[in-house]
């Protein structure tokens, strides 16, 4: 079939990129049309990706490459740039213009009263041009290009409001611990260069070379491993997931779209985009799937335990990534990309109906919310879905990519279905408790008098729409890829997968109402005391509250040492190094004055120096006849 | 005949180191002059000495004392004048405070 649409590619990028410039430009002369320019750039992007959906779901469609432009040729090597369209990376087009269309659209409302908000929306239009290159990128290095880039676009929206010390520290934070996982994948590159049959560096040579073996294990492993390292970094996989709870402190949409729908999945994608490398490598999947399971487990366990609305779904980002990882792990490419698909949808719904219900109260902390279900019902209904979604119960999308996932481990290993089934289980829980104490009982916020808009209010159709669109999609996304419609499989990967299992869906749905139960019961009911761990088990309920002290660690193990390192280095510099530099200088400046102070003006005395001079040079001429020297 | 040669250039040098002493130590701007003339008489004296005893006597050195004093006459007549500007100028004759050109 001939691709007419594939072709049209580049212009997906190109539009926010175009977008980005203008508001660079004359951002400030747009006032409040800057938002609708970015919504305009987004939805070119997200027609094109549409078009191109449609014209990939054809049966045999071939994957379009177009890698014309020689970047850089050194000798014989030459790295072109370009693009490649393929079902995968037509799958994340989709999601990222999508949920970018629908940010966009939400950050008119949300951000209508930030003085910079032009400023903002150029960011996200610089993000969204990143990450539609990273996905259609053509080799390994175009993506590491785009990949630092939407790391930058990470880094300036986190700190967005820079005037916060917080936000300021967690885009610092951001971007060094991302930029661990960078450095493997560099390596990861570097390795790839060295070793690939004439450095070809396109995922189509790399995919080749490492299906027919043309690289030694040894070496196979360890760059799979490097790789994963990198996406470890971006998608907050432990233990570099410490960067991400913090990167909250940007504004909700950012939230939404950077550290829940595309941003973070980019370590996902990077795993599934060379996953030929992962697969000749049985060393590498258990890493990934270990790494990957151990992530959601943990990270489910802190969300039980957290205070603020945003924490609790950045903690749920990253165990829903351990989610995707674990599927990776054990082989499932499809159920992977499945929950990316889904998880995209739900979880941008979660954050900005977390958005709007901040926007409403002003407040972050969930124990002073509450009750608010009867004045935001749009946001409480759709918060609800996409809760219920999130915790996997029939019929939310949820549910069939958690499903799709679990089984896979199931066949794998008894022992990643465990780990997975009690992630589950803490997800509903805290999901649960996060709905019912923001949604459910009474408002326990302080009111203060003399505030005129204390009493909380629906947000604006402009962010009420976009939440009802994702609630949709987080019913219905997940009906692509069931186990009696395996369409969505089939069309990523070329390979029906047979996943039917009840156990699989009995058990995952009955942990899902059993944690929302036992939410019910302790935060709505009351029957069980909210206290009940936390006053039996104080020391636990701090550890978890605490993040298991994963900061505190990395400061002591990590922070302090370098710190010392860094005031050793500073001290040596400073006196040593800056010292000599001194003395050098101090000591041209003395000769240079003593020199001057014998330009004293007295002809006395310079004769006397004449004369000292003379008689010296006589004592020279005449002596070295006695004393035979010359 | 005894070498009388020695005792000419002792006393010479004798006046020198006097006249250098003087020119080097004295405040006063007249007696650097006068010092000045003592070094030059000096020389003279030398100049004279090797005429009549030196290795090898001819009337050059005398001609050359006579140029001497005279362009010792014309220098003093400068120096003072200058002595004398500068004193109008500056209402002193001491060198020490003659430092216009330091640094």
């Amino acid at each position: 079939m001939e691709s007419t649409y594939s072709q049209l590619a580049w212009i997906i990028p190109l539009s926010p990129l175009i977008a980005f410039f203008i508001l660079l430009s004359i951002g400030r002369q747009l006032k409040q049309y800057g938002g609708y320019l970015a919504v305009v750039a987004s939805l070119i992007s997200f027609i094109i990706s549409v078009l191109i959906f449609i014209e990939r779901t054809g049966s045999d469609m071939q994957n379009y490459t177009w890698n014309d432009w020689d970047w850089l040729s050194v000798d014989t090597i030459s790295l072109s740039m370009g693009f490649e369209i393929n079902n995968l990376n037509t799958l994340m087009l989709l999601i990222v213009s999508f949920v970018g269309l629908l940010v966009n659209l939400y950050s008119i409302g949300y951000m209508k009263d930030d003085e910079r908000v032009n400023v903002y929306f150029s960011y996200i239009a610089l993000f969204t041009f990143s990450m539609l290159g990273l996905v259609i990128a053509e080799n390994i290095v175009q993506l590491y290009i785009f990949w630092e880039l939407v790391g930058v676009c990470s880094f300036l929206l986190i700190g967005f409001w820079y005037f916060k010390p917080e936000a300021k520290a967690a885009a610092k934070k951001a971007f060094i611990v991302t930029r661990i996982g960078d450095v493997g994948l560099f390596i990861a590159i570097l390795l790839l260069f060295w070793y690939m049959p004439n450095h070809s560096m396109s995922f189509s040579a790399i995919s080749n070379a490492f299906i027919q073996n043309e690289i030694e294990p040894g070496i196979t492993t360890l760059i799979a491993i490097l790789i994963f390292v990198g996406a470890m970094g971006k998608s907050g996989q432990f233990p570099l997931h410490t960067w991400l709870p913090d990167a909250m402190e940007g504004p909700t949409p950012i939230s939404a779209l950077i550290h829940a729908a595309t941003m973070v999945a980019a370590g996902v994608y990077l795993v599934a985009r060379t996953f030929p490398i992962f697969e000749s490598s049985a060393t590498a999947m258990t890493v990934v799937a270990v790494v990957g399971a151990f992530t959601a487990l943990f990270a489910a366990t802190i969300g039980v335990a957290q205070n603020d609305i945003k924490r609790v779904l950045a903690y749920s980002t990253v165990s829903q990534l351990g989610y995707m990882m674990l599927a990776l792990g054990v082989g499932a490419l499809s159920a992977g990309m499945f929950h990316l698909f889904t998880h995209a949808f739900f979880k941008a719904l979660l954050f900005l109906a977390a958005g709007s219900v901040i926007h409403a109260v002003h407040k972050q902390d969930m124990n002073e919310m509450g009750g608010l279900g009867v004045k935001m019902k749009i946001t409480a209904w759709t918060f609800g879905i996409g809760a219920l979604a999130l915790s996997g119960i029939f019929p939310f999308a949820g549910f069939w990519s958690k499903d799709a996932i679990l089984t896979e481990a199931l066949n794998q290993n008894v022992g990643y279905f465990i780990v997975g089934l009690t992630a589950a289980f803490f997800t509903a829980f805290y999901m649960a408790r996060l709905f019912f104490l923001v949604f459910a009982g009474k408002s326990r916020a302080n009111h203060d008098a003399n505030e005129p808009h204390s009493e909380p209010h629906e947000s604006p159709a402009v962010m009420t729409i976009p939440l009802i669109i994702l609630a949709v999609l987080a019913i219905g996304a997940g009906f692509v890829f069931t186990p009696f419609n395996p369409w969505f499989g089939e069309w990523l990967t070329g390979a029906a997968e047979e996943h039917t299992n009840w156990t699989v869906i009995i058990l995952s749905n009955l942990v899902g109402i059993l944690g929302i139960g036992l939410g019910y019961l302790m935060y709505l009911r009351g029957s069980i005391a909210r206290d009940v761990i936390s006053s039996r088990a104080p020391g636990l309920y701090r550890l978890i509250h605490n993040k298991y002290y994963m900061d505190e660690l990395y400061q002591i193990i990590i922070v302090t040492p370098l710190k010392g390192l860094g005031f050793v280095l500073r001290f040596i510099d400073y006196y040593v190094i800056d010292g000599a530099v001194r003395l050098s200088a101090s000591s041209a400046l003395y000769v240079g004055r003593l020199g001057a102070r014998m330009q004293n003006g007295q002809l006395q005395s310079y004769g006397l120096a004449s004369l000292i001079g003379i008689v010296l040079l006589m004592i020279i001429l005449v002596g070295r006849r006695f004393w035979n020297v010359g | 005949m005894d070498n009388i040669l020695p005792s000419y250039l002792i006393m010479g040098a004798i006046l020198f180191c006097i006249g250098l002493y003087g020119a080097l130590s004295k405040k006063s701007a007249i007696v650097v002059l006068i010092s000045v003339e003592l070094m030059l008489n000096a020389s003279n004296l030398n100049f004279i000495a090797f005429s009549k005893y030196g290795p090898a006597p001819s009337l050059t050195g005398q001609i050359f004392t006579l140029f001497n004093i005279t362009i010792a006459a014309a220098e003093v007549a400068v120096g003072v004048a200058i002595l004398i500007a500068l004193f109008k100028n500056k209402g002193t004759s001491n060198v020490e405070e003659m430092d216009s050109m330091r640094y």
